[in-house]
C-alpha cells in the first residue's frame, strides 16, 4: 500500500525480497515443500510465515505486522528448518528452495516458551490493569502457551515513568517489548521518524530525541503506533473521566458529536466482525449514557465541503480572473490533524497550500457553542462539547490555541472510538443488541457525502459532487454519483473531470480539466508534497491527504487490530450505507441550507464563516528545542 | 615447530623478530597484485579454492565461495570490505598486520577488488585503533603514488581500486558483517535477518564480501604461492597457519602464528604456561578448556578460534572469569532480539546467585536449557554464542565452582 519505493527503515529491520516468478506455471516458480509432513508447493520466495498463514498453520508472532516492514526481532515465530542449525525466524526467511520445516518440534516450542517467559520477566505491570487487557498480543501468546508462572523472574517495580506530555499519546515504556512496531509504523509508514530504538543491549527501549517528552518532539499524534502496538505500551490520553463528571454535572450540557469512522469499527470492540455499522445502536447507547444531544459530524463534513468547495472555487478565479500569483494551487485538504501537524513540522513554508478550513470536528464546535447554543438559549459557557472520533490527533487539534473561535474552547473533548466503547462497556449496555435511533436536532440530518470522509478520498469525492455541480448546475458525471477513481486503498490516487458548459458565474472555469489527486498515510502525503516541490503538481487544482493509512477508518483511536483487510471492510460498511441515504450532496443537505439562511448569512467563505469556520497554521518546523 | 620464535608484547618495532610459515615470512609490497593482474580472475579463484582457505574471524565460511558468489553476481557495484572491527576479547592479531603488515591487508583487498570485479574496498577499523589511522592512510596515499590504487592499478588497464577508512564506534556486534554494513550504511549497528547475505544483498543492497584482516593479509601469498602450497601448513579441513593473539597467566603473551592443527598443549609449551589450569578458546563466546582437554587441538573440527587464547592458572577463580564475560555480553548485546537481549542478564544473573550461593542446581540447569535455546533463537552470532563460556565453563569446571558453594545450596 506504500507507494514509495524507498523504504527509511534500515536493512536490519528489512525482509529478504526474492523477485516473484509473474508466471506461476513456469519451471522455478514454485518449489516444493514440507510443512509438519504435509507437503505444499508454493511459490519460491514467499515466507515460511506468509505460507503457513495461507495453510492455516498457526505460527506465533510480536514483531511482525502486515503493514510493517519486518525486524524478526522478537524470535517468537523461530521454527525448525531441516539442515540449519539455527532455528529460523518464519516471517524474515523466503523460502527459495525444497525445505522441510518444522512449526512445533520441541526445541521450537521450548525456544517460544523461552522467548516469552523473557519478555514476561521484564515486563512490568498485571493484565488486569492495563488499558489492553484481553486485547494484547504477549497475554495470549501467555495463554496459548500455558504461561503459568515468571520462569525468569518477574520486574516488581516500575522502572519508567509514564510520559503523559502529549494531548494523543501516552507511552509507559515498563510495558514495552522492544518489537519496534512502532519505531517501523513511524518511520516508514508514516515517514515522521520520531521513535527509535536509544541505548543498547538491556538499556535498549524505545526513544525520542534525546529522549524529550513526546509533547516537545515532532510527533504529529496519528497514534498509528498505538494501533499497532502489541501491549499496552502505547496508549491515548484518556478523557473519559472528565466526560462522565461533566454528564453527571446537572449545570452542563453535555453535546456530543459522532465522526463518520468509529461508528464503521465500534462493533469491534462488542465482539462484531470489522465492517458492521452501529450508527443507529450508537446513537441509543450515547442518550442512554446520559449525553444530552448527539449530533452527526457528518453535518459540519457538509458544512466543511461548502467552506473548502467554496475556497477552492475562489482560488481558481482569483488565480485564472485575476492572474493573482499570490494564490496557491493545488488546495490541500485540512481536515486531518495529524496530516496538518505533518506539513506544519516537515514543510513549514509550504502551508499556504493548505485550506484554511478547519476540519469537521472543530467547526461543529464552533457551531454549537455559538449558532446552537443561541438557539437553544443555552450560555455556552456550560456548554460541554465531546467529539468521538477515529482519531488521535484530535485531542491535540481541540487543544489548539487558536481553535477558540467561539470565545470559548471549541471541542472540549476528543474521544477515541476505543474510548467510548470502553465507557459504553462501563455502563453495562451491551451496543450490539440497542435500538436504533436517530441523530438530534437542529442538526438531525447529513449527507451521504459527509459519512464517507471516513475513508480515503471521501473528501474529495465530497467536494467533487459539490464544486461539479455549482460550476456546471449538472451532477457528477458518475454512475449513481460513486466516484471510482476516489475509492480503495492505493497510496496515491488521480484522476480528473472536465468542467463543460459552465453556469454564468463560473465561466471561466470553461473546459478546465480539474485534476485532483488522493493520498492516505503520511508516508505518501511526503511523496505528493516532494511532488509539488519539484513541480510536477502545477497543473493539479485539489489534493485530499489523509494522515492515516486508509483515511479516518484506519485512524489512530480505531479498534485494534488494524490491517488492510479490516480498513477495507470499514470502509466498505460506510460506502454501504452511504449509497442508500436521501441526500448524498452536501449542499443539498437542508440543515446545511438552513444554517447559511439563519445564521452564516454572508454565505460560504463569507465574513462570519471566516471568524468561525477557518483557521490559521504554524510554521512548527524540525527544530526541537 | 621448533624454530618458532618466541614474542614478546608486540610493539611495531618487533617486526623483524617475527617468524612464521606464511604470514610472518618475507613478501615484497605489491607482488601479490603483480601476480594477480598476470593472471586470468577464474585462475585466482581456483588457487583459493584449492587453498581451502576459511574464514580468519572465527565463523569459518570458505572465502572461495563467498567470492566466486560475488563474482558470479550481476551489479553495476559490488563491494570489498574488510572487517577490522577487532572486537572478540583476547584478539589483537588483526592490530599486529595492520600496523606491521599492511601491505599484506592492503594488497589482499585490491586482489579482493580485482577478482570479484569491485571497484571499491573499506576497512571498517575498529574504534579503539584510532591511532592507527594516519599511518594507514599514509601508506593507502604511498600506494597510490606507486599505483597499487587508484585508476589503471600497476597499468591494469580497466582495473580501478580504491581503499577508504571507516571507523567504528566501540560496539561489539560491529564485528557482525551485517551489523557493521549497517553501520557503515549510517544506521545502528545491528545484525540484519540473514538470508539475504551480504553477498548478495550487501553495502547499499551490492554484492559485498566481508572478510577479516587476516584472510585479505593471507591471499597475496596464496596468489603467489599456490594454493596447493598453502595446504602444507594445516589440517586436512584447516589448511594453512593462524595467527594467535595469546594472553593471560604465561611468560611470552603476544601473537603466534602456528599451523592449524597445534594442540593446546603444545601451545602452552611455547608460550610458557605449562601450570595453566584452563584455556579460554575463541574469546569471550568461545569456550573454555580444562586441564584434560588439553589435548585437543587448535583447528575449525576441534576447538575452533578467531586467535584468540586466554590462558589462566591456578591463581584464577573460574566464576570470577565467566562473570566477566557474561557482564561483557550484557553490556555488548545490540538490544534487538529477545534471546539476546534478556538472556544473557538472566545467565549473568545466574553467575551472581551461584557467587553469593543462594542457588539451586535445577534453576542452574533451567538457565543452562535457556543458553541452548539462545544457542539457536538468536539472530546473529552474537546472541548465538554468548552462552557458551557460561554452559561451558558450568561443566568443564563445576568441582571448583560448585565445591566451595554447594553446602550454601538451598537445595
Amino acid at each position: 500500500m506504500n507507494t514509495q519505493t524507498e523504504l527509511r527503515s534500515p536493512m536490519s529491520q528489512r525482509p529478504h525480497i526474492i523477485s516473484k516468478a509473474k508466471d506461476r506455471t513456469g519451471i522455478g516458480a514454485n518449489v516444493g515443500i514440507e510443512v509438519n509432513g504435509e507437503k505444499l508447493s508454493v511459490p519460491m520466495g514467499k515466507t515460511i510465515l506468509e505460507i503457513c498463514r495461507e495453510n492455516n498453520v498457526h505460527i506465533p508472532t510480536l514483531c511482525y505486522h502486515e503493514d510493517l516492514c519486518i525486524a524478526g526481532n522478537c524470535r517468537m515465530c523461530v521454527v525448525e528448518v531441516e539442515g540449519m542449525k539455527t532455528l529460523q525466524a518464519a516471517c524474515a526467511f523466503p523460502v527459495t528452495g525444497p525445505v522441510k520445516i518444522r512449526t512445533f518440534s520441541n526445541k521450537v516450542r521450548k525456544a517460544r516458551k523461552h522467548i516469552l517467559d523473557l519478555l514476561l520477566s521484564e515486563h512490568y505491570g498485571e493484565c488486569y490493569s492495563c488499558v489492553r487487557n484481553n486485547n494484547c498480543e504477549l497475554q495470549s501468546l501467555a495463554k496459548e502457551y500455558g504461561v503459568d508462572g515468571y520462569e525468569f523472574g518477574h520486574v516488581c517495580e516500575s522502572r519508567f515513568e509514564i510520559d503523559k506530555t502529549s494531548h494523543a499519546v501516552v507511552r509507559d515504556m515498563d510495558k514495552c517489548i522492544l518489537c519496534r512496531r512502532c519505531v517501523r509504523t513511524c518511520i516508514d509508514l508514516q515517514e515522521v521518524g520520531v521513535l527509535e530504538a536509544i541505548y543498547r543491549g538491556y538499556d535498549t527501549m524505545i526513544g525520542t530525541f534525546m529522549d524529550k517528552p513526546l509533547a516537545d518532539v515532532i510527533c504529529i499524534n496519528c497514534g498509528q503506533c498505538i494501533n499497532r502496538c502489541p501491549t499496552g505500551a502505547l496508549h491515548a490520553n484518556d478523557p473519559s473521566d472528565d466526560i462522565w463528571k461533566a454528564i453527571e454535572d446537572p449545570s452542563k450540557h453535555v453535546v456530543i458529536q459522532t465522526a463518520p469512522s468509529p461508528r464503521a469499527a465500534i462493533g469491534e470492540e462488542f465482539g462484531l466482525p470489522p465492517g458492521t455499522s452501529m450508527t443507529g445502536q450508537l446513537n441509543t447507547a450515547i442518550r442512554r449514557m446520559g449525553f444530552d444531544r448527539v449530533f452527526d459530524t457528518n453535518f459540519s463534513a457538509d458544512l466543511t465541503i461548502m467552506e473548502e468547495g467554496t475556497e477552492l472555487l475562489n482560488r481558481l478565479k482569483s488565480a485564472i480572473v485575476d492572474k493573482d500569483k499570490s494564490v496557491m494551487l493545488p488546495q490541500f485538504t485540512s481536515c486531518s490533524p495529524g496530516w496538518v501537524k505533518f506539513i506544519e513540522h516537515f514543510y513549514p513554508e509550504h502551508l499556504n497550500y493548505l485550506s484554511s478550513a478547519k476540519s469537521p470536528q472543530q467547526m461543529f464546535g464552533a457551531v454549537i457553542k455559538t449558532f446552537y447554543a443561541k438557539e437553544q438559549n443555552i450560555d455556552p459557557k456550560d456548554i460541554v462539547t465531546v467529539a468521538v472520533m477515529p482519531c488521535a490527533a484530535k485531542k491535540f487539534e481541540c487543544n489548539r490555541p487558536e481553535m477558540n473561535s467561539s470565545g470559548y474552547k471549541d471541542v472540549d473533548y476528543g474521544l477515541t472510538t476505543r474510548e467510548l466503547a470502553k465507557m459504553i462497556r462501563e455502563t453495562g449496555l451491551v451496543l450490539p443488541e440497542l435500538p436504533k435511533s436517530n441523530f438530534d436536532e437542529p442538526f438531525g440530518e447529513a449527507s451521504g457525502a459527509g459519512l464517507i470522509f471516513g475513508a480515503t478520498g471521501g473528501v474529495m469525492e465530497a467536494a467533487l459532487r459539490t464544486v461539479y455541480e455549482l460550476v456546471t448546475g449538472r451532477q457528477v458525471p458518475f454512475k449513481n454519483l460513486n466516484i471510482e477513481a476516489c475509492r480503495g486503498m492505493e497510496g496515491i490516487k488521480q484522476a480528473s473531470v472536465k468542467l463543460e458548459n459552465c453556469v454564468e458565474q463560473f465561466s471561466f472555469l470553461e473546459g478546465v480539466e480539474l485534476k485532483f489527486m488522493v493520498a492516505h498515510g503520511t508516508a505518501n502525503a511526503k511523496t505528493v508534497m516532494e511532488m509539488l516541490l519539484k513541480g510536477e503538481l502545477s497543473d493539479f487544482h485539489f489534493i485530499e491527504i489523509m494522515g492515516c493509512p486508509g483515511g479516518c477508518i484506519g485512524g489512530g483511536g480505531q479498534p485494534i487490530p488494524t490491517s488492510e483487510l479490516i480498513r477495507k471492510l470499514r470502509a466498505k460498511a460506510i460506502y454501504d450505507e452511504e449509497a442508500s441515504l436521501p441526500v448524498r450532496k452536501s449542499h443539498e443537505n437542508p440543515r446545511i441550507k438552513y444554517i447559511y439562511e439563519k445564521f452564516l448569512t454572508d454565505g460560504p467563505c463569507g465574513k462570519l464563516s471566516h471568524k468561525l469556520l477557518h483557521t490559521h497554521y504554524q510554521k512548527r518546523g524540525k527544530f526541537i528545542s | 615447530m621448533q624454530n618458532l620464535k618466541r614474542n614478546k608484547m608486540n610493539t611495531v618495532f618487533e617486526k623483524q623478530n617475527r617468524s612464521g610459515p606464511i604470514l610472518f615470512s618475507k613478501y615484497d609490497e605489491g607482488s601479490g597484485i603483480e601476480k594477480a593482474l598476470s593472471m586470468d580472475r577464474n585462475e585466482i579463484l581456483n588457487e583459493l579454492r584449492d587453498s581451502k582457505l576459511k574464514g580468519r574471524g572465527g565463523a569459518g565460511f570458505p572465502t572461495s565461495s563467498k567470492w566466486m558468489i560475488v563474482a558470479a553476481a550481476n551489479d553495476e557495484k559490488k563491494y570489498v570490505i574488510c572487517n577490522a572491527d577487532e572486537g572478540e576479547p583476547g584478539t589483537f592479531k588483526d592490530r599486529v598486520l595492520l600496523s606491521e603488515y599492511p601491505e599484506l591487508v592492503f594488497d589482499g583487498m585490491t586482489i579482493a577488488g580485482f577478482t570479484i570485479g569491485a571497484e571499491e574496498g573499506i576497512v571498517y577499523l575498529r574504534g579503539e585503533y584510532t591511532y592507527m589511522l594516519s599511518y594507514l592512510e599514509s601508506y593507502l596515499e604511498k600506494m597510490r603514488q606507486s599505483g597499487r590504487l587508484g585508476k589503471n592499478v600497476l597499468g591494469k588497464e580497466g582495473f580501478n581500486f580504491d581503499i577508504i577508512i571507516r571507523l567504528g564506534s566501540g560496539a561489539y556486534v560491529c564485528g557482525e558483517e551485517t551489523a557493521l554494513i549497517e553501520s557503515l550504511e549510517g544506521y545502528r549497528g545491528e545484525p540484519r535477518n540473514r538470508p539475504p547475505y551480504p553477498v548478495n544483498t550487501g553495502f547499499m543492497g551490492h554484492p559485498t564480501i566481508v572478510n577479516n584482516v587476516e584472510t585479505f593479509a593471507l591471499i597475496p601469498h596464496i596468489v603467489l604461492k599456490g594454493g596447493t602450497w598453502f595446504c602444507e601448513n594445516g589440517t586436512d579441513r584447516s589448511t594453512g597457519s593462524k595467527l594467535f593473539s595469546v594472553s593471560g597467566d604465561c611468560e611470552n603473551p603476544g601473537v603466534y602464528e602456528l599451523p592449524w592443527g597445534t594442540t593446546i598443549k603444545e601451545l602452552l609449551a611455547i608460550v610458557g604456561a605449562e601450570n595453566a589450569k584452563a584455556v579460554q578458546v575463541g574469546g569471550a563466546s568461545g569456550v573454555c578448556i580444562g586441564k584434560k582437554d588439553f589435548n585437543r587441538s587448535l583447528a575449525y573440527e576441534d576447538a575452533a578460534t578467531g586467535g584468540s587464547i586466554m590462558i589462566f592458572n591456578d591463581s584464577r577463580n573460574m566464576l570470577q572469569i565467566l562473570k566477566s564475560f557474561m557482564e561483557f555480553f550484557v553490556e555488548e548485546s545490540c538490544g534487538q532480539c529477545t534471546p539476546c537481549r534478556i538472556g544473557n542478564v538472566k545467565l549473568l544473573e545466574g553467575v551472581e546467585m551461584i557467587e553469593k550461593g543462594e542457588f539451586t542446581f535445577e534453576y542452574i540447569e533451567k538457565l543452562k536449557d535457556l543458553g541452548r535455546t539462545m544457542q539457536i533463537a538468536s539472530k546473529c552470532g552474537l546472541g548465538q554464542t554468548s552462552p557458551n563460556p557460561f554452559i561451558s565453563t558450568l561443566e568443564n569446571f563445576k568441582e571448583e565452582i560448585f565445591k566451595s558453594k554447594a553446602e550454601g545450596a538451598l537445595t
